[in-house]
């Protein structure tokens, strides 16, 4: 049969159903045409990747802030609940300037679809967004003069805000996480054979990066709660991103050299520096301060990492043919 | 009316389960490559009947094909490979005629990287030069015959007016084969870009195609890295995302789509997808009975990974060959897998979330 150099002679020794190839790859031999992409790879814009980072980091705010409200640690939470405010602002700028037609962003009301992650996302931030701009703004209650109608205002608002927080949080894990799904539900190769895993990391890097705003902007009696969510955010995204970056055989590749692999190596030592910082410089304001910028910076390499990286395994023919001709392989070797 | 468990993998009649009552049979497309011509008449006839832009003007030097994917602005696509090896086990098409050296690895490597504005996002990306300078080369191993050894490449760029191998002599010549395909979307039986539109923009029609809806689409560009096939895309300075519609006009009309209308040699056959895929079988076992073992059905398996596509095709070689994948699946069939990781991660955060405030004040 002509042209039938497709991949390697599979090589899979049961590790699970779906995934377990071997680490050692062969160079692919594959055919093509013209060597030219078969898939489209994704418009997104940087801004997505950017969005990424500030969704997580505003789902990871608004659980450090809840944390402060319900534990009695107003630093905690001001500070919490303004990053959840500033970063949810940014994400929807960010996603609307991102659409080709950003003028029409409202039509992503018109439906409720649970087969869209994007459908999805839409409804998690239409409720998250409300109340977690409800609770930053209720902060602003101290400022408010204590008489006349500003008065009944500054009594209202602290409750408001209580409620509108936990509403926050309530909804802010589906907002950390449902990311993890709008990359994977693509045919991207290297983002949907990691769908096991992106939630995790994105789970990871936004508890990791709400710590950050917490060891940033709180004295270090109160910031207990952050070093310790920033030490499971990192475990998290640590485990993550080393079982994309070695499970997924050929099409963990893109996640170890060029771009994504620079970008999350380096968000792997950030995260590192971060936690142990933390840790270690909990008596320093200035050390934890700096512990928490490592992780927000962490967080950002991370994301732009998973994106670049599923991005590179659209643009190269390679990441779409070996693994289906293996699969295929595998199924007539079945059969 | 509760859901197929097919609904999201697996055989299915997608009109109904869409929620069409009394829809007409499911309407498709068989490009059967192996009666095309290169004529690229269905991609100018999409073009007239549907006022997609112009683009592609220039040839790429991928042998005759100016168009290189399927983008925005071209919803027919011809491929044409032009590899110096035999054609299958047929006589060569061009023995005792002066041909060879019209392509070669070099050739083949150049134009992986070659781009034409295709006034689409991402459109047609360059290649990578390697794996289009194997396509290019001479094949050596199992095709041992004549003229198959790898010669000095030679770059001609693009395709010349005097026949291939003039200048070369008869001892250069070379055995080539040329196969040429219309590609065009497939209307996948489970679309990945109608699943995860969340406009509610794609569509699926009652003849069981898949439309964009041209007022709705805002340019999210989901659909584009949702498609398996790699055929939705963007158009630049509009921001929608434009593709095949199976001319869901001209279907409604009860006319035959314009590139099946115009093709000269019925390569595009336009009918109910049950009955094409009848022919298509018959059109198999014929041409398998005539010493052409390579011929092979792709995308009329209700059982594949997209649930059968309502635009399939009759190839000659392996379907990357042509540049489709060889086992698309469609993304949806791991969706509620995804949603269970995504509801597991949520919990382990929210967790973590109470353990570390749980936890004392040190």
């Amino acid at each position: 049969m002509t042209g039938a150099g497709g991949g390697p002679a599979p090589g899979r020794r049961g590790r699970g159903r779906r995934g377990g190839e071997d680490l050692a790859v062969p160079e692919a031999e594959f055919t093509s045409y013209y060597g030219r992409p078969i898939l489209k790879p994704p418009v997104w814009k940087w801004d997505i990747a950017a969005y990424l980072f500030t969704g997580g980091l505003a789902a990871g705010s608004s659980l450090l802030a809840a944390g402060g409200q319900l534990t009695g640690r107003p630093a905690l939470r001001r500070a919490g609940r303004a990053t959840a405010l500033a970063a949810v602002s940014a994400s929807a700028a960010f996603l609307i300037r991102d659409l080709g037609r950003p003028e029409r962003f409202h039509h992503m009301l018109r439906v409720a679809k649970p087969t869209s992650p994007m459908s999805v996302g839409t409804w998690i931030l239409s409720a998250y967004g409300p109340a977690a701009g409800v609770a930053a703004v209720a902060e602003a209650a101290v400022w408010l003069p204590e008489r006349g109608p500003f008065g009944l205002v500054r009594r209202v608002l602290p409750p408001v805000g209580r409620a509108a927080g936990l509403a926050a949080a309530a909804t802010a894990p589906a907002l950390a996480t449902y990311t993890g799904v709008l990359l994977a539900s693509t045919a991207v190769p290297s983002w949907h054979e990691a769908y096991p895993e992106l939630p995790v990391i994105f789970a990871g890097s936004a508890l990791a990066g709400g710590a950050g705003v917490g060891l940033i902007a709180a004295p270090c009696a109160q910031a207990g709660p952050a070093r310790r969510m920033a030490v499971a955010g990192a475990a998290l995204e640590l485990v993550g991103s080393h079982r994309v970056e070695t499970r997924l055989g050929l099409l963990s590749e893109p996640y170890r050299v060029g771009t994504a692999g620079r970008l999350l190596r380096a968000g792997r030592l950030l995260t590192a520096a971060g936690v142990v910082g933390g840790l270690l410089g909990r008596r320093s304001r200035a050390v934890s301060a700096l512990s928490g910028a490592a992780l927000l910076a962490a967080s950002v390499a991370t994301r732009f990492g998973i994106f670049h990286g599923g991005v590179a395994s659209a643009r190269d023919p390679k990441y779409t043919v070996v693994p289906q001709r293996q699969r295929l392989a595998e199924r007539r070797a079945a059969a | 009316m509760l859901p197929d468990p097919n609904s999201l993998y697996g055989p299915l009649d997608p009109a109904p389960e869409a929620g069409w009552s009394a829809a007409p049979p499911r309407m498709g497309f068989f490009t059967d490559a192996s009666v095309c011509i290169g004529c690229k008449a269905c991609e100018v006839a999409c073009k007239e009947w549907n006022g997609v832009p112009d683009s592609g003007f220039d040839l790429l030097g991928m042998s005759y094909d100016n168009t290189g994917a399927l983008t925005a602005n071209s919803w027919r696509h011809v491929a044409f490979v032009e590899q110096p090896r035999p054609a299958g086990h047929r006589t060569p098409p061009f023995a005792g005629t002066p041909t060879g050296g019209s392509v070669s690895a070099a050739s083949a490597a150049v134009a992986a990287g070659t781009a034409g504005p295709t006034g689409t996002a991402p459109g047609l990306l360059p290649g990578a030069p390697e794996p289009a300078a194997r396509m290019g080369a001479a094949r050596t191993g199992e095709d041992t015959g004549p003229g198959t050894d790898d010669r000095a490449p030679e770059f001609l760029g693009m395709p010349g007016a005097a026949p291939p191998g003039r200048g070369t002599g008869a001892e250069g010549r070379a055995d080539f084969r040329w196969l040429m395909m219309s590609d065009v979307c497939k209307h996948c039986t489970h679309a990945a870009c109608l699943d995860v539109c969340p406009t509610g923009s794609l569509f699926r029609t009652e003849f069981g195609t898949v439309v964009v809806q041209e007022d709705i689409c805002n340019g999210c560009g989901y659909c584009v890295s949702a498609c398996p096939y790699g055929v939705i895309d963007q158009r630049k300075g509009d921001g929608r995302a434009w593709k095949c519609t199976l001319c869901y006009d001209r279907l409604g009309a009860g006319m035959t789509p314009a590139c099946a209308q115009a093709c000269p040699t019925e390569s595009i056959q336009y009918g109910v997808v049950d009955e094409l895929r009848e022919r298509a079988a018959a059109r198999v076992a014929t041409l398998h009975e005539r010493g052409v073992p390579e011929a092979r059905l792709y995308g009329h398996d209700p059982n594949d990974g997209v649930g059968g596509d309502g635009a399939f095709f009759l190839l000659l070689d392996e379907p990357e060959v042509y540049g489709l994948p060889p086992d698309p699946v469609v993304t949806t069939r791991d969706l509620p897998r995804m949603w269970r990781r995504a509801g597991l991660a949520a919990l382990a955060m929210a967790a973590a979330t109470v353990a570390a405030f749980a936890g004392g004040s040190s």
